[in-house]
């Protein structure tokens, strides 16, 4: 039932050229905002920052697939990117990494755990796959209200595909047909344990067969041949035809996060030994082969998005703190006196 | 003539949360009930009987055997605007759920500083003295009572169990609802019909007294009142508080009480160290330490792992009416 597909951007899928330079810029946004997140860290303007350099394809091949308006996203905390790429606003971006009063979690949630309901982003926590449940039951909510044409995108890395909460949503999401892609964002580390650690398997998508979902593996680092693979999977899920999973490969070229060294586990040879796969410069020099764009517009395109970063990290930065007593705020509903 | 509908009917609290749950399903389309067995077999103590055949598979749904998502799955409709009244089939199997109730649910308004909230309940039976051995017997609110953002309620009287549970499903927060498995069918009592809420948090006094206040809650609440209606007929007076919320916790009522009886009692089954009666003797020593004519004392379950299986194992962990009588006795007598 799993299918591995590899799909070298030879085709474009229907995408037009504005779709294309939209996922191109996106890339570029979500690569300046992860340099943002580490330089600021290392400025010591922030405590933490998560990078998802590697992912880019996948996140701007996804949030092309997903449907606004219609389609949940429950992300995990590595798809910042994505995120961005379904309409939530850099500023939020910035807001949240300098956990501001005005952050949707008001300056309480790590950088990239966002939730926004107006978007149909659901607020996640760090543990890991413990959000997969809470995207089965949203798609069990659409599925039970007859929402045709709505599906829930859940994503996680492979490190999730251990958590016992992993195995039991998409065990219930097969079992009821519900309308949801699970897309493993495969870039081969769970911090600092590889793949070979995490299963006995090859691939993530050879575990849907025993869950009876059809599964199908992407080259993550090619925006559009996941956009393809998304499309499909997400319009399935739309029409009634139940969930895929879906195993987009990528490699995570930073450290787990700013807090991590990554050179107590992996070689730097190694990294560079992936250079080929950088989803970024490989669409970039695609676009520019397929005369998409000139390269003097990529670099406007850069300098535009650089432009738009700045602006938000200098809003962001000005803007206060939350308030102490806001630690006592949404508890529970209405007031609350805590015991003190 | 149609004939005047009687104002309230005797129940046991099997068929008191059946029948909240069932007015619950009939009224409001974005409830549903999930777990295990809860289907065609109408749960393990019979509570959904019929449910699957007048509500349909889709909001009666038997799970796989999986408490971590039976949670979880619940959240994520709760998030997404159901009302969803979730089943662990014994109390004892919710460890592989804990996370989600702690890590998740109680912590999903809180975290997204209210863009999502979690209007969940979970419902499950707890509680020893029915030869359940150590996996079907065991108290579990100590390890949930800890955690701001739930709440946790413990009714054991029918009328309590409808007007909490009502109170529960249309409450915004998520829920833990506790079940006292022996008081399923022992425990019979008058229930209002139609719908009414009991609020979440308030204690209840079920047999006034003025010269010791006793907290409880579950199966001993029974007991308890038992013991003091006995110590009534020796001229002794224990008030009797059954707790009913244990978070929100009722301090005011316990507070009230013992300024009038200046002696404490507290008897809960689950185990002593830890237990929710350490929380109420560290409040009343704080808030009320000048008003107490003797100690504290607390009768709870002894720190062992369980109960046993064989009866004289249960026998020692329960605690009987003799001894909360005594216990009372000589808590006055001091």
């Amino acid at each position: 039932m799993a299918k591995a597909i590899s799909t070298p951007a030879l085709e474009r899928h229907g995408l037009t050229d504005d779709q294309l330079r939209w996922m191109l810029r996106n890339m570029y946004l979500q690569r300046t905002l992860d340099n943002r997140g580490f330089q600021l860290n290392r400025q010591g303007k922030i405590p933490f920052a998560t990078g998802s350099e590697g992912h880019e394809g996948i996140h701007a091949g996804a949030a092309l697939a997903f449907e606004r308006g219609h389609d949940i996203l429950v992300p995990y905390y590595r798809d910042m990117g994505l995120c961005v790429g379904i309409g939530m606003p850099v500023l939020q971006v910035l807001l949240s990494m300098f956990a501001r009063a005005q952050d949707v979690s008001g300056g309480r949630q790590f950088p990239n755990h966002y939730s926004y309901h107006s978007l149909g982003i659901l607020s996640i926590s760090s543990i890991i796959a413990a959000h997969c449940p809470h995207a089965v039951g949203a798609a069990y909510a659409m599925k039970l209200r007859k929402e045709n044409g709505r599906a829930v995108l859940c994503t996680f890395g492979d490190g999730s595909t251990s958590e016992g909460e992993w195995h039991e949503s998409v065990n219930f999401a097969a079992v009821h047909g519900l309308p949801i892609v699970f897309l493993c964002e495969n870039n081969e580390w769970a911090i600092s344990t590889p793949r070979a650690n995490q299963m006995a398997i090859e691939n993530v998508i050879d575990k849907a067969p025993g869950y009876g979902l059809p599964g199908v593996k992407v080259d993550g680092s090619d925006p559009i041949a996941t956009y393809a693979v998304m499309k499909e999977a997400l319009g399935r899920a739309r029409d009634g035809g139940g969930p895929t999973l879906v195993e987009a490969t990528c490699y995570r070229f930073l450290a787990h996060t700013t807090d991590d060294d990554d050179r107590t586990y992996r070689t730097r040879e190694e990294i560079e030994r992936h250079r080929h796969l950088d989803p970024v410069p490989r669409f970039e020099a695609l676009l520019l082969e397929w005369g998409i764009l000139s390269s003097d517009d990529a670099s406007a395109m850069k300098k535009d998005v650089l432009a738009e970063v700045n602006a938000a990290t200098d809003e962001a930065e000005a803007l206060p703190f939350p308030k102490p007593e806001e630690l006592y705020t949404n508890v529970y509903e209405g007031p609350y006196e805590p015991w003190l | 003539m149609a004939l005047a509908s009687p104002a309230s009917t005797v129940l046991n609290n099997v068929e008191a949360v059946r029948t909240t749950l069932y007015e619950a399903l009939k009224s409001d389309e974005r409830t549903l009930v999930l777990g295990e067995d809860v289907g065609a077999r109408g749960n393990v103590f019979l509570i959904t009987k019929g449910f699957i055949e007048e509500f349909g598979p889709e909001r009666v749904i038997d799970t796989p055997l999986a408490e971590a998502s039976i949670a979880g799955i619940a959240i994520g409709m709760a998030m997404e605007g159901l009302r969803p009244i979730a089943e662990i089939q014994f109390a004892d199997f919710i460890y592989p759920a804990f996370n989600q109730i702690v890590g998740e649910a109680a912590k999903t308004r809180y975290r997204s500083n209210g863009d999502y909230t979690c209007p969940l309940v979970i419902r499950t039976p707890y509680g020893g003295g029915v030869r359940g051995a150590l996996s079907h017997s065991v108290s579990i609110e100590a390890l949930f009572y800890h955690v701001p953002g739930l709440k946790i309620v413990a009714p054991s009287f029918p009328a309590d169990v409808k007007g909490l549970l009502n109170a529960a499903i249309d409450d915004p927060d998520p829920v833990l609802f506790l079940e006292h498995k022996k008081t399923y069918r022992l425990v019979r009592g008058e229930v209002p019909n139609g719908h009414y809420t009991i609020p979440i948090g308030r204690a209840d006094v079920k047999h006034p007294g003025d010269q010791l206040t006793v907290v409880s809650y579950g199966l001993y609440v029974h007991q308890a009142i038992e013991a003091a209606k006995r110590l009534d007929g020796e001229s002794l007076s224990a008030e009797v508080i059954d707790l009913r919320s244990i978070r929100p916790m009722d301090r005011q009522t316990i507070l009230e009480s013992i300024r009038k009886t200046r002696k404490l009692l507290i008897i809960h089954e689950d185990n002593k160290f830890g237990g929710i009666g350490a929380e109420i003797s560290a409040m009343v020593v704080e808030e009320a330490f000048f008003d107490l004519d003797a100690p504290i004392r607390r009768l709870c379950g002894p720190d062992v792992p369980a109960m046993g299986y064989a009866a004289t194992l249960e026998e020692e962990f329960m605690i009987s009416t003799d001894r909360m009588a005594e216990a009372m006795r000589e808590m006055i007598r001091f």
